[in-house]
């Protein structure tokens, strides 16, 4: 799709992002007294790397390492006959596995709630985990199923016509949250 | 009785003229010419009216797939008068009986003469001679003997029936086939058919037959006909016969002048036929030769098939493609528009030719005064989209189907009667 | 991807997909899932004319893993053997409501006619039709040579595979020789002139009559299985004087590179063209075949029938 586009509005930048992970890493701590039992599984692409992040931040602030995985919901998505069939993404799951475990998905943005409603259908297959809890960089409203998330970086009020933007470092090159808007 | 005149039509693509036409006979040639029934001519040609070498109209046997009389209907669509029914049908025409009966639907008809073919061997089985002679005078007066579909190939019942044939003026028509070399065959054997999977029909195995038959009939002083000759080596091996004095004549389909064997790749089973399609170099061969003489006739090899026939997978699908209705405007596009041959030398290669080959009486005659009323006014200048299920034949396998071809036969005389004017069954 | 039936219908990136696609799903049951969702609701029929157990349980497992409802249809003792054609059989199968047929069928281009002909509105997947085509077996090699050679990423640009057997009538040839040379690789094909394609210099291989010169600079060797009836057909003389000639014993594997694979699409003539103790040997991936044609097949179901119908 050719829209024009606005000049990018940059809504979070790197200083931003990290301080937002960070606050995050503390208060995941916080809510699951002391992160013993935590798997942080991340939803491929940006989800799977913001995940990766979070967990070396825990571990960085318990002094041990914090189980970490993939999870790719493609496969669960409910719009999958809506487009022509998607590329498959890793599916990564720690050497402690789920079962049992307190599990935080991570994803770039909650919008609809659909991709998490998918990954708890996902994260179903492998396991039973003892709960499982949602950590998100940008909460841009608009939800369309019962789905809330524990942690928020940001919560970004936006209409629907604009597109969030998440680029991070592994995959763009640079850090920033932007917001477009499609004209 | 029913006068008709054609206007300002330009004979053998030559200067305009009208022509009369009355009694069955041509009756006047010249310009302001006036007649019961007026047809248009400006714009066309008029060509003496076709004979074809090489018909199936399946009667007896199957009559689902084409008829005595849709067959004729279809030959007058495509400009024909005279149509040779070939032998292959059920039962065989390898009796008197039989071509008499095929003869009488003809008469019976009557929109062409249709004459029919006698087989060479018993069943075409290859086996034990035909009553050839009982055949020749017969009412149905056979003169072309052939056992298309398959191939004389023993080399001493080839040589008895060239031989047997001369009592009686007779020719051996050969379907070039040697059976081993083409076990299984399915298309022609080069790339594509490598690439497809489909097992291959060498050039040579028909090349070989060709090549041996112009030997025999050298050899015993007999005129040899060569059917649907397709490959480049064959245009070869008659150029060199002819050029040693052979008694030989060949004919090329309107299909291998046209197709290549890469529309094979749609394995669609309507490019299924015998022989094969095959490549460039064999089409640009086979055109030459047609230019230069050394291929003598176009015969349409017309071969109806019902649609549960050729609606199926490749190799399940019978072999042939009709031809009739579409035969002229495929010269025209492939030898006439190059200026390959000219308007007069398409009224030899589909007339005047092979009626002499046939020995067919009273047709491919000039068109002049007094000669018998057999007459195509051809529109060279129309673009037709093929659509199959506006022929007249009673099989819609044409190759064709969506092709825009260049040309379309306006009226078609046949004994100084119409049987198509104005483009559609008189 | 509306259809899969030939091997040429893939470009490079296309066939990577599927290959990258089948890696995913081969992680996945290695993750112990057992059954995943996205043909929940659609209907494969396996649709059968020649006995192929092997190829036709891999399809089904690949379709029932992906959720599909499987319909298997062999020709044996149904309407087929009563004389029904492919197009009526594919008529019923359509009124039946099938999402996609996969087909094996004795005549070369079967399946092509079955997804042009308008008899059906699915997708059809070509499981092996005649002497053409079986692109899933050549999806499923490229699978090894990449797990293999390449550690299972991006294409095979640079391999050399040498083909062996009887690429005439060899299905298993004809989509390997395309597929390993879309995705980079250079490919020798080795067999008696008699049972070389026609027309064979046009695709792109090396060709070569001789085995014991093909060998030494190979990162895989591809047996071909030669049916003994051909000798009746004097493509070789015996089959003593094929093997000797052509088949793979240990003393022409040793002269393979140390790395080098040999592989057989199966099922094998243990002493034709392949010696038992090669067959069985650490080099040989022949079982490992197998088990990766569950995971090609499901990826080429995943993405026919996976997404969206494109009009």
């Amino acid at each position: 799709m050719t829209h024009d586009v606005e000049p990018a509005r940059v809504v979070l930048d790197s200083d931003d992002i990290s301080r937002a992970l960070t606050r995050l890493a503390h208060e995941v701590i916080e809510r699951t007294h002391g992160a013993d039992n935590l798997t942080i599984m991340g939803i491929p692409t940006r989800g799977a790397s913001l995940a990766v992040r979070l967990a070396d931040k825990i571990a960085a602030i318990q002094g041990s390492p914090v189980p970490c995985g993939a999870l790719d919901v493609t496969m669960y998505r409910d719009d999958l006959r809506m487009r022509p069939a998607r590329a498959l993404l890793p599916t990564t799951i720690p050497p402690e596995g789920i079962e049992g475990r307190l599990v935080v998905l991570v994803d770039d943005v909650l919008f609809s709630g659909r991709t998490i409603r998918a990954a708890l259908d996902a994260l179903s297959e492998h396991g039973r985990p003892q709960a499982v809890q949602l950590a998100v960089l940008v909460d841009r409203g608009h939800r369309e199923l019962p789905i809330r998330a524990d942690y928020v970086g940001k919560n970004l009020p936006t209409s629907n016509l604009e597109i969030v933007q998440v680029r991070l470092r592994e995959h763009d090159g640079v850090d920033e949250v932007s917001i477009e808007r499609a004209v | 009785m029913t006068t008709y005149v054609i206007k300002d039509v330009a004979i053998l693509g030559g200067a305009e003229s009208d022509i009369k036409i009355a009694d069955g006979v041509i009756a006047a040639i010249g310009s302001g010419l006036t007649g019961d029934v007026v047809v248009n001519g400006k714009g066309c040609v008029a060509l003496p009216g076709l004979v074809d070498l090489h018909t199936h109209l399946r009667e007896p046997g199957r009559e689902d797939a084409e008829t005595v009389l849709s067959g004729s209907q279809a030959a007058a669509m495509g400009g024909f008068t005279s149509v040779h029914a070939m032998a292959n049908t059920n039962p065989v025409a390898d009796t008197a009986g039989v071509v008499e009966q095929v003869w009488r639907l003809g008469q019976q008809v009557n929109l062409v003469d249709v004459r029919p073919v006698g087989a060479v061997t018993v069943g075409l089985e290859g086996t034990a001679l035909a009553e050839l002679g009982a055949m020749a005078e017969s009412a149905a007066a056979v003169r072309v003997f052939s056992d298309d579909g398959k191939c004389v190939h023993d080399s001493v019942m080839m040589r008895r029936a060239l031989e047997y044939v001369k009592a009686f003026d007779g020719v051996v028509a050969q379907h070039a086939q040697e059976p081993r070399l083409t076990e299984g065959a399915q298309m022609n054997e080069g790339v594509i058919s490598g690439k497809l999977g489909l097992t291959g029909w060498p050039a040579v195995a028909e090349e070989a037959i060709i090549a041996r038959d112009v030997l025999l009939a050298e050899h015993v002083g007999s005129r040899l006909h060569v059917c649907h000759l397709s490959t480049a080596g064959s245009v070869d091996i008659i150029r060199w016969a002819k050029a040693r004095g052979i008694n030989v004549t060949a004919e090329v389909t309107p299909h291998h002048l046209y197709f290549t064997d890469d529309v094979v790749e749609t394995y669609n089973p309507v490019f299924k036929v015998n022989p094969p399609l095959r490549t460039r170099a064999d089409v640009e061969a086979v055109r030459a030769g047609l230019a230069d003489g050394t291929i003598d006739i176009v015969a349409t090899d017309h071969a109806p098939h019902p649609a549960e026939d050729k609606d199926c997978e490749w190799a399940a699908a019978a072999f042939g493609m009709t031809g009739l209705e579409s035969a002229l405007a495929i010269v025209n596009d492939t030898m006439v528009k190059p200026g390959l041959l000219t308007w007069a030398q398409v009224a030899d290669r589909m007339s005047i030719a092979p009626a002499h080959i046939g020995r067919v009486l009273d047709q491919g005659q000039p068109l002049e005064v007094g000669s018998p009323a057999h007459i195509v006014v051809f529109n060279p200048n129309i673009d037709i989209e093929v659509d199959p299920t506006r022929t007249v034949s009673a099989s819609r396998n044409t190759p064709y189907a969506g092709y825009v071809l260049p040309g379309k036969v306006v009226a078609t005389f046949y004994r100084g009667r119409p049987t198509v004017l104005d483009g559609a069954l008189a | 991807m509306k259809h899969l039936l030939s091997a040429s219908d893939l470009s490079r990136d296309d066939a990577v997909l599927v290959l990258d696609t089948a890696k995913q799903l081969a992680a996945a049951t290695a993750q112990g899932v057992g059954k995943l969702p996205p043909l929940r609701g659609r209907t494969v029929v396996n649709l059968f004319y020649e006995d192929s157990t092997r190829t036709r349980i891999s399809f089904e497992a690949a379709a029932k893993r992906l959720s599909a409802d499987v319909i298997n249809f062999s020709a044996k003792g149904s309407s087929v053997s009563k004389g029904e054609s492919l197009k009526d059989t594919a008529l019923t199968l359509e009124a039946m409501g099938a999402d996609a047929v996969v087909i094996r069928h004795p005549s070369s281009g079967a399946p092509h006619r079955l997804a042009t002909a308008g008899w059906i509105s699915g997708g059809v997947v070509n499981a092996g039709d005649g002497t053409h085509e079986h692109p899933t077996q050549a999806l499923l090699d490229a699978y090894t040579l990449r797990a293999h050679l390449r550690n299972g990423e991006g294409d095979l640009q640079g391999a050399k595979v040498a083909i062996v057997g009887d690429v005439l009538h060899s299905r298993v040839a004809r989509s390997n020789a395309q597929l390993l040379q879309t995705l980079g690789a250079s490919v020798r094909l080795v067999a008696p002139p008699t049972l070389m394609p026609f027309g064979v210099d046009t695709w792109g291989c090396e060709v070569s009559y001789d085995l014991d010169d093909s060998l030494n600079d190979v990162d895989a060797v591809m047996m071909l299985r030669v049916q003994r009836e051909r000798m009746n057909a004097a493509y070789f003389p015996t089959a003593h004087e094929y093997s000797s000639r052509y088949g793979l014993n240990a003393t022409r594997m040793n002269k393979m590179p140390s790395h080098a694979i040999v592989m057989h699409p199966g099922p094998m003539n243990r002493g034709m063209e392949i010696s038992a103790d090669v067959a069985d040997s650490s080099r040989s991936v022949i079982v490992e075949q197998v088990a990766n044609g569950v995971s090609v097949r499901m990826a080429v179901l995943y993405l026919i029938l996976g997404g969206t119908e494109m009009s």
